[in-house]
């Protein structure tokens, strides 16, 4: 079953990290993308840029809108994702518990994906 | 056995493989449902089977097999009523112990809201329908037909296992469990609404899923001491009601009633699950140690509040909660400071989060009695009326109510 690790984190904490301590972070997305990458639970994973470059677009009586900025003003802000597959819920919990952001206080939406005809593969 | 005897006694049981089996809940529920029809309809002329439950769990499968089959012909979800089909022919019928176990770890996920839990455990261990688990929390029985609806939509599609978890190192699963255990225990000890005032069956339920997580994890401490806190309150049931079922509280039972040998046994069990954890007692080892000192006053008088008062003071440092707080006043104020012990009250009442918590007024009005201040002791036994939903609880505290009133008429 496949599910989205949404990863949300408070963009400052990033601002306002040394380049060092960015690396190290850096380095540490790298050994954890590599190790679901080998168990085959990697689908698919990228990080976002920050909600500075994030353009909303919303419909208005019907028009589309184009504004500048994400679609909310909140304390974390979706900063990248992983689509993985996992056997179940418990397992997608476990591999959102190892992303690295999680130590540094941020959250991890775990959402189901909704499969609409036959599964994939 | 009658058919609703064996509906009563052994749902939970059934249930719980059934939904192993067929590895969803709501397929599983219609399939019992169907098997208990199946039953009414034909016991009373054919006769009850030697093994009732493997009858009905073999019924309630081939009646899942025909409804997955009739619903195959509409439906586009072909691949998930393959592996439903597969998995109804691979596993055979017999209800395994861990099955229990299986479905209160799912029942008690974190993953779903902790009313969505205990609702949960209700209804599909328990056997309460969702009418009395509405009453038992105060809400509305539409709303909490949708936290079912919604909590077992989510067990569907977020694919909640339905497992008891290999890796539990923290034990928050096993905490969430066991809160949910006991939140059980204490509806059939108390029940928080009708004319019953209490449900054996209820606590029966909740000893028996104390005694499973016991013995399915005997390294654990803290299950053993939640079956010894649940034993030990078990131990004085007989006393704790008179002929009328009116309530009778603990400083007035008759401890001659009360189960001496069991009490015996279960003190045991609580020292040894203090002794195993090593100076860091968990809340269950501090309530059992609680329960013990007051299973171990010969008389009311004899209680050793000081003691009990020390243990709730431990427990509110590493396990703080309002009831918590609010006990260990009352601990206080019966160990012998009235004034100190009402000064906590009422610091646990200006938090609020007690606000619609009848024993708050109870406790305070109680207190202010021994202190012969009755008049403020009649405005907060009326308070704790306006807010009690156990009828027995009702006619305790208004016959308290009357006491006093004549009392300081007369006085």
């Amino acid at each position: 079953m496949r599910y989205m690790l949404l990863i949300y984190q408070n963009e400052k904490i990033r601002e306002g990290m040394s380049d060092q301590e960015r690396a190290a972070i850096f380095k540490e997305y790298g050994e954890f993308t590599q190790s679901i990458r080998q168990s085959g639970a990697l689908l698919a994973g990228d990080p976002l840029q920050p909600t500075s470059t994030a353009t909303t677009v919303r419909g208005k009586n019907g028009r589309p809108i184009t504004t500048d900025g994400p679609f909310a003003e909140t304390k974390e802000q979706l900063g990248g994702y992983y689509m993985v597959e996992a056997k179940n819920l418990d397992e997608a919990i476990a591999m959102a518990a190892r992303i690295p952001s999680v130590r540094l206080g941020g959250s991890i939406e775990v959402r189901p994906i909704m499969e609409i005809g036959p599964p994939p593969k | 056995m009658r058919v609703e005897e064996i509906f009563r006694v052994e749902r939970g049981r059934i249930l719980a493989t059934l939904i192993r089996l067929l590895g969803d809940f709501d397929m599983a529920e219609e399939a019992l449902q169907d098997a208990f029809a199946a039953a009414l309809a034909q016991w009373p002329t054919a006769g009850t089977p030697a093994n009732p439950v493997a009858w009905l769990i073999g019924t309630a499968r081939h009646a899942a097999t025909d409804r997955l089959r009739r619903r195959s012909v509409f439906a586009r979800k072909q691949a998930e009523i393959a592996r439903h089909l597969e998995l109804l022919a691979e596993e055979d019928d017999t209800p395994l112990p861990e099955d229990r176990l299986r479905l209160i770890f799912t029942c008690c996920h974190p993953a779903l809201a902790r009313e969505a839990q205990v609702a949960l455990t209700l209804r599909t261990l328990g056997g309460l329908s969702t009418e009395e688990i509405a009453r038992a929390f105060l809400v509305p029985a539409s709303t909490m037909a949708q936290r079912l609806v919604r909590a077992k939509k989510k067990i569907h599609a977020a694919r909640i296992p339905y497992e008891v978890p290999a890796d539990d190192a923290p034990g928050e699963r096993l905490v969430a469990v066991m809160m949910v255990v006991y939140l059980v225990f204490n509806e059939g000890y108390l029940a928080s609404s009708g004319e019953h005032p209490m449900r054996r069956e209820l606590c029966e339920h909740a000893i028996g899923l104390g005694r499973l997580l016991v013995e399915l994890m005997p390294s654990q401490t803290e299950p053993k001491a939640l079956l010894a806190v649940m034993l030990l309150h078990d131990s004085r049931r007989e006393a704790r009601f008179d002929a009328s079922s009116d309530l009778v509280l603990l400083d007035e039972q008759d401890r001659s009633r009360w189960d001496h040998a069991q009490i015996d046994e279960r003190t045991a069990l609580a020292e040894a699950a203090l002794r195993e954890s090593h100076g860091t007692p968990g809340p269950y080892a501090l309530q059992a140690a609680i329960a013990a000192v007051h299973a171990a006053a010969p008389t009311a008088a004899a209680t050793d509040w000081a003691q009990i008062a020390a243990l709730y003071a431990l427990l509110a440092r590493t396990h703080p909660s309002p009831v918590v707080e609010l006990n260990r006043a009352v601990a206080v104020a019966m160990s012998g400071d009235i004034e100190r012990g009402l000064a906590l009250i009422d610091d646990v009442d200006r938090r609020g989060n007690l606000a619609d918590y009848h024993l708050l007024p109870a406790a305070r009005a109680e207190l202010l009695c021994r202190q012969g201040r009755h008049a403020e002791a009649v405005e907060w036994y009326r308070r704790a009326l306006a807010l009690v939903s156990n009828e027995s609880e009702r006619r305790h505290l208004s016959k308290r109510l009357r006491d006093v009133v004549s009392s300081s008429a007369g006085g």
